[in-house]
């Protein structure tokens, strides 16, 4: 007979007051809102437009007219930066789209049955790993063709071992609760069980992996789209306004600092929000702090 | 523990004898035949038949694996399309540079993040540890590849310390090619040692609650003993398996960066080689670098049991 301890029920008005109080949490938020009310906004106003060049405007400085100067095209870098934020979230997000969708189901179907199943699947994990992300996101992108598509395709294979890996990891932690043995005995099976039991309570976990592969997505569209295998011109991206700053550091260094900022403050708002959710919802975590 | 070592070595071998057979599908599969590429389209069929027997390209699938995986254990990688030179003085050629990087890198990177980290764990709560674990979260966020421009923009364009890329060589001296080397490395390792520091904080902050910390403490260790001598040795675990992900992204990682400062290195020779279709250097490097991450990990496997002696005795 193991001892019963019971637990005041955690009500969803008493996690919100913990979430205010929680820094990381709050600035992650502000910082997630904004960088996706910019990419919102930038389908509707941008200061100017993106895809019409200005030759006798180019690399103007940054100024009242131009906050943040403009590139070699005479573009405005902050209706590039706005726009550019678009394809970010959007290549990031379906990326983080795929690995859950087929890393969650693997990693609980693999703890839900265990012997040869799990040890399977995990050697299939330990292969992925084995190839280093960037490395194949590369040779993904450059043999199926540059683009976001692909880019997308190759960004979110990369999540899926990931996800297998935390699903896996928090359902076994599940599996020897005494609510599954409950479950067991009113006579339901393993994927009811894996459904409706399982899934639920490894939710927080998943939630903040997602929030961390997310700004990883970011990071990693960015250098595929630096190297030329991204998002293609005209449409902008921040990784794509990095690499045509580079040649032009002497006398345009502001095209390489604001998308470069963009790309910091994007990651940053997602991995304090990431910290945050693991923080109000893991009272484990909270006591290392 | 020998039982341990050897499943260990067993899934290591296992992995990388699939990983040779999915490069090697992967670029089966691709479009275009290799022939007629270095044929050129003015080739006629029989000319390109008559490279296809020589190039051994009409023999059946398995055999051409096992006579490609013969050749990558013996180091015989084939002739590169584009550089017409055995890929093998390629690759030595390109790992002078590369392999200098990405340990310099790692290094540095742990250099910088152990003290830090544990600078962090000690105070923790306090200002010292909320600055530097602020630093760090803003370290994770910047991409590598924006941080080297901005080195380069600072201690090459503006102060002129060091040159904005390329690569002189060895034979230039010992002091030019490091000094070449230098903002690369920095700029490789800086978001890894962000990384880094945050893991060793959190596993030292695990280890400080344990009870044997407060016994160490108090028979009348002096704090510093006992943060450097028993909580470092047992917060290694997490923190070597950080170090061991890490050099694999500090290979991948080169590709990105060897573009940013033109260094002749093995990261540019793979990308070019993928957009040149030089497959026979694209899989050699893949196969290279893999076997470089399964080679560590399995190191890091090892090194548990050197830390941990629970490891040793358990199975």
């Amino acid at each position: 007979m193991t001892l019963h301890v019971d637990i005041p029920e955690e009500t969803f008005s008493s996690i919100l007051a913990k979430a205010f109080r929680n820094t990381a949490f709050v600035a992650g938020f502000v910082i997630t809102l904004l960088i996706l009310a910019m990419a919102i906004v930038s389908y509707a106003w941008t200061p100017y437009d993106v895809t019409k060049l200005v030759i006798s405007d180019k690399t103007q400085a940054p100024s009242l007219a131009h906050w943040f100067g403009t590139d070699h095209f005479g573009r405005d870098i902050l209706s590039m930066v706005m726009v550019g934020a678009r394809n970010s979230i959007a290549v990031a997000l379906v990326a983080v789209g795929i690995g859950m969708g087929v890393g969650v189901p693997l990693g609980t179907f693999a703890a839900a049955r265990g012997g040869l199943v799990d040890e399977m699947l995990m050697r299939l994990n330990d292969l992925v790993f084995a190839f280093p992300a960037l490395l194949s996101a590369i040779m993904i992108t450059a043999i199926f063709g540059p683009g976001a598509v692909n880019a997308i395709i190759a960004i979110g294979i990369f999540n899926i071992p990931v996800f297998a890996r935390v699903a896996r990891a928090g359902a076994l932690a599940i599996w020897p609760r005494e609510f599954i043995l409950a479950a067991r005995a009113a006579g339901k099976n393993s994927t009811q069980i894996s459904i409706e039991h399982v899934l639920p309570n490894i939710a927080t976990l998943l939630l903040v992996q997602g929030t961390i592969q997310f700004a990883l997505g970011i990071l990693a569209e960015a250098g595929l789209s630096y190297l030329g295998l991204g998002a293609q011109p005209p449409m902008p991206s921040w990784g794509r306004m990095l690499f045509d700053a580079q040649t032009r550091m002497v006398v345009a260094p502001w095209m390489a600092i604001f998308p470069g900022m963009a790309i910091v403050v994007a990651v940053l708002g997602l991995n304090l929000l990431g910290d945050g959710i693991a923080d109000i919802l893991d009272p484990k975590s909270r006591r290392q702090r | 523990m020998t039982a341990y070592l050897l499943k260990r070595l067993a899934i290591a071998i296992a992995t990388l004898v699939l990983a040779s057979m999915v490069v090697f599908a992967v670029l089966e599969i691709l479009p275009g035949d290799p022939a007629r590429l270095m044929l050129g389209m003015n080739a006629s069929a029989d000319q390109v038949e008559l490279l296809r027997n020589q190039m051994g390209l009409n023999a059946p699938l398995a055999w051409r694996y096992l006579h490609w995986a013969g050749g990558l254990l013996s180091l015989d990688l084939g002739r590169s399309y584009t550089y017409s030179v055995p890929v093998i003085d390629l690759v030595r050629e390109r790992l002078a540079v590369s392999l200098p990087l990405a340990l310099i890198a790692l290094a540095l990177s742990t250099i910088i993040a152990i003290p830090v980290g544990l600078f962090s764990a000690s105070r923790r709560g306090r200002v010292g540890d909320t600055i530097s674990m602020g630093a760090a979260q803003l370290g994770v966020a910047v991409p590598n590849f924006w941080f080297a421009l901005m080195l380069i923009y600072v201690f090459a364009v503006w102060l002129r310390l060091v040159p904005a890329g390329g690569f002189p060589g060895w034979s230039a001296g010992i002091w030019p090619a490091l000094k070449s080397l230098l903002l690369p490395a920095v700029a490789l390792a800086l978001p890894q040692a962000a990384i880094l520091a945050r893991v060793t904080r959190s596993a030292l902050i695990e280890v400080l609650n344990e009870d044997y910390i407060r016994t160490a403490r108090a028979k009348g260790l002096p704090y510093r003993a006992v943060l450097w001598r028993h909580a470092l040795r047992n917060a290694m675990i997490p923190v070597l398996t950080i170090l061991g992900l890490q050099f694999a992204f500090l290979l991948a990682g080169t590709i990105i960066i060897e573009n940013v400062f033109y260094l002749p290195g093995l990261g540019r020779l793979v990308f070019q080689a993928i957009t040149q279709r030089d497959l026979i250097v694209v899989e050699s490097v893949v196969m290279l670098l893999v076997a470089a991450v399964i080679a560590v990990n399995l190191l890091v496997d090892l090194s548990y049991a050197i830390v941990d002696p629970r490891l040793r005795s358990r199975q």
